[in-house]
């Protein structure tokens, strides 16, 4: 229970994987034991890493299902029964996956979404890279709660992440997404995986009520079906024991309060942003994430190299949101730029911490299926400067 | 329901949410009957069901593990918890809405799949839970709060439905015939492979009402009298026009 130590399945060393492949062997690294899907284009890799890799390992379920909603459905069953599980898709599936989404919301079940993201709506343009699915993620199942969502910039990263997704998903009990693009996904490059893994494993204890907690921001322990605790588990709104309590208010008021407590009140915990030549007072702060922040860093550099007193804010984690990061590395620059593979979605959490100071921010927005360069946003930082 | 059965049960969860006359109260009793004739462990059963009236029958009454899904989709998380878990003793318990209608894929699937589920639809032959919608079980011609001119489509056949997509057990009963109910679930729980068993479950308060048996014992003379074994009758013969065979459909093994 808690924190440990165990050993990496592979030996230590650096291996030319695909972002997805990397996410797989992520969630196999961090105890990953059961994966369900269904192909989808620019996620199957994930899937097919996995399904080859528990045949080799001799050990892991795999399951591919008969659509997206019965992949996250058995998954959660899966969870329930005791396993550190995940499902992978893109947009459509997405779409399909946030009903059962908000139930392990409800019914507090650790799982791993990871969302390789398309060029949407709809089917729009399967093979090519988007980053439409950030507020998706953020706001897509119905009712009222917080989400944890974690943005890979490249194939380490698909590791380092799943790895980190699967730990705060065993921390807080909730479904963890990691929302990458295609990009990402399909890039090839070196990962390093080491010798040890740290890794998070539920509370399991036995006798204690599994949906409540004394504190407002508590994790309550989560046995397993077939322990012997005869768990009532619904999505419909309960008790601290799971009894049903559909119309008693003050339960719906105490539940729904925790289940965003025990993320907001532990968002030092989560939260994850990293400055690049940012710690100075700045022309041009870029905020960027996914396979946009690479292009950014090098924008950045050639900025630099021009002059131009420019930095980078990479977000690692896009919710809980980095407000603190972004306001104060924010403050100290003139202009804020957000290039971003969509008509403006985290421009708008970027904006609402910047507050009183929202006219400093700009959005870059491309949303032609293509990745933004670095003389792309370069441009945009000098026009910045210019006016 | 006997006392010496109680044990299987969340008590102090009664009285149950049903309607008099409602046929739930009689499966969820017929299937503890059932479990309590194997002596299974509840400790080692699991009882996964969607939304809807007969969702609530494991959810809370039964004293195992319950796990109360969203709509439609309890086979799929039932597929999950017994892949990996395989000790554990999985049962679906839903509605002919939930398992067939918004469920159905998961059905055919779980079907073709042959995996160790026992599924158990609660047939009422409408929605009861909102109100009396058209289902698509409901007879053709029958009175629903959306069919006031009566229901211009047919009703599926589930049993064929399920054996035709490789279900290697599947029975009907009803529960007005209990302890043939209760027989049918036993066979239906110790079956290794895909069990499917759909059980009549009366509704008077939404179907029976609009049409023609308003009263629990209505319904259930309906049933007495709409039901055929199908021990007495081949299951395309002339006798059966118009009736609902019962009985048990496909025995198979695992193969």
């Amino acid at each position: 229970m808690g924190w440990s130590t165990v050993r990496a399945p592979l030996s230590p060393g650096r291996h030319l994987w695909q972002g997805d492949e990397a996410c797989a062997e992520g969630a196999i690294a961090a105890g990953c034991r059961f994966y369900a899907g269904y192909p989808i284009t620019p996620a199957s890799e994930i899937m097919q890493w996995m399904a080859h890799r528990f045949h080799e390992m001799g050990e892991g379920i795999f399951i591919q299902m008969e659509d997206e909603i019965a992949s996250v459905a058995s998954v959660i069953g899966a969870s329930w029964a005791g396993a550190k599980a995940m499902t992978a898709t893109s947009g459509p599936g997405f779409t399909l996956m946030l009903e059962n989404i908000g139930y392990a919301i409800m019914t507090e079940t650790p799982c791993v979404v990871v969302d390789v993201q398309r060029a949407g709506p709809s089917t729009g343009q399967a093979t090519r890279p988007a980053s439409g699915d950030v507020m998706e993620a953020r706001w897509g199942a119905h009712g009222d709660f917080e989400i944890i969502a974690l943005s890979p910039w490249s194939a380490q990263e698909m590791f380092d992440l799943t790895v980190r997704a699967f730990n705060l998903a065993e921390r807080f009990r909730v479904p963890v997404f990691v929302l990458a693009d295609e990009a990402v996904g399909h890039m090839r490059e070196n990962v390093v995986t080491p010798a040890e893994i740290q890794v998070y494993e539920r509370e399991r204890s036995a006798g204690l009520a599994p949906f409540g907690s004394e504190a407002d921001d508590g994790v309550p322990p989560m046995p397993a079906f077939g322990q012997g605790e005869r768990l009532l588990v619904t999505g419909s709104t309960h008790d601290p024991w799971g009894y049903r309590k559909v119309s008693d208010s003050a339960v719906q008021d105490r539940l729904t309060r925790r289940l965003v407590q025990k993320i907001r009140a532990h968002q030092g915990e989560i939260i994850a942003a990293e400055p690049y030549m940012a710690d100075e007072e700045l022309d041009v702060l870029v905020v960027a994430y996914g396979f946009t922040a690479r292009s950014a860093r090098h924008a950045v550099k050639l900025a630099r190299q021009a002059g131009i007193r420019a930095g980078l804010l990479r977000l690692i984690t896009f919710f809980p949101f980095a407000e603190e990061a972004v306001l104060r590395h924010g403050e100290k620059a003139r202009n804020i730029l957000i290039p971003e593979m969509n008509q403006g979605q985290v421009v708008r959490e970027v904006q609402r911490a910047m507050a009183g100071n929202a006219n400093r921010v700009h959005l870059y927005a491309q949303t032609n299926g293509e990745v933004i360069c670095p003389l792309r946003i370069l441009s945009e930082i000098k026009r910045l400067v210019e006016t | 329901m006997s006392r010496q059965l109680y044990g299987y049960l969340r008590t102090e969860s009664f009285p149950t949410p049903f309607c008099s006359g409602c046929g739930h109260g009689t499966l969820m009793a017929a299937l503890i009957r059932a479990i309590n004739s194997l002596s299974w462990d509840m400790s080692e059963m699991l009882f996964v069901s969607g939304i809807g009236c007969a969702g609530w029958i494991p959810s809370p009454h039964y004293a195992a593990d319950t796990l109360h899904t969203t709509h439609g989709r309890p086979i799929a998380f039932a597929t999950g918890a017994k892949l990996f878990n395989p000790r554990l003793k999985v049962v679906v318990i839903g509605g002919d809405g939930d398992i067939a209608s918004i469920g159905g894929n998961h059905l055919i699937h779980a079907a073709r799949r042959n995996i160790d589920l026992t599924v158990i639809c609660a047939n009422n032959m409408i929605y009861g839970m909102t109100g009396g919608q058209v289902a698509a079980t409901t007879p053709p011609g029958a009175i629903t709060a959306t069919t006031e001119a009566g229901n211009p489509d047919r009703a599926f056949d589930l049993c064929r439905l399920v054996e035709a997509a490789g279900a290697t057990y599947v029975a009907r009963s009803t529960v007005y015939h209990v302890v043939h109910l209760v027989k049918i679930l036993k066979n239906a729980l110790q079956h290794r492979g895909f069990a499917f068993v759909e059980v009549l479950s009366s509704c008077p308060t939404h179907y029976g009402r609009r049409n023609g048996a308003a009263s629990p014992t209505d319904m259930l003379n309906l049933y007495k009298g709409l039901c055929v074994g199908l021990d007495s009758a081949s299951r395309d013969s002339a006798t059966v026009q118009g009736k609902i065979l019962i009985g048990e459909f496909v025995r198979g093994d695992r193969a």
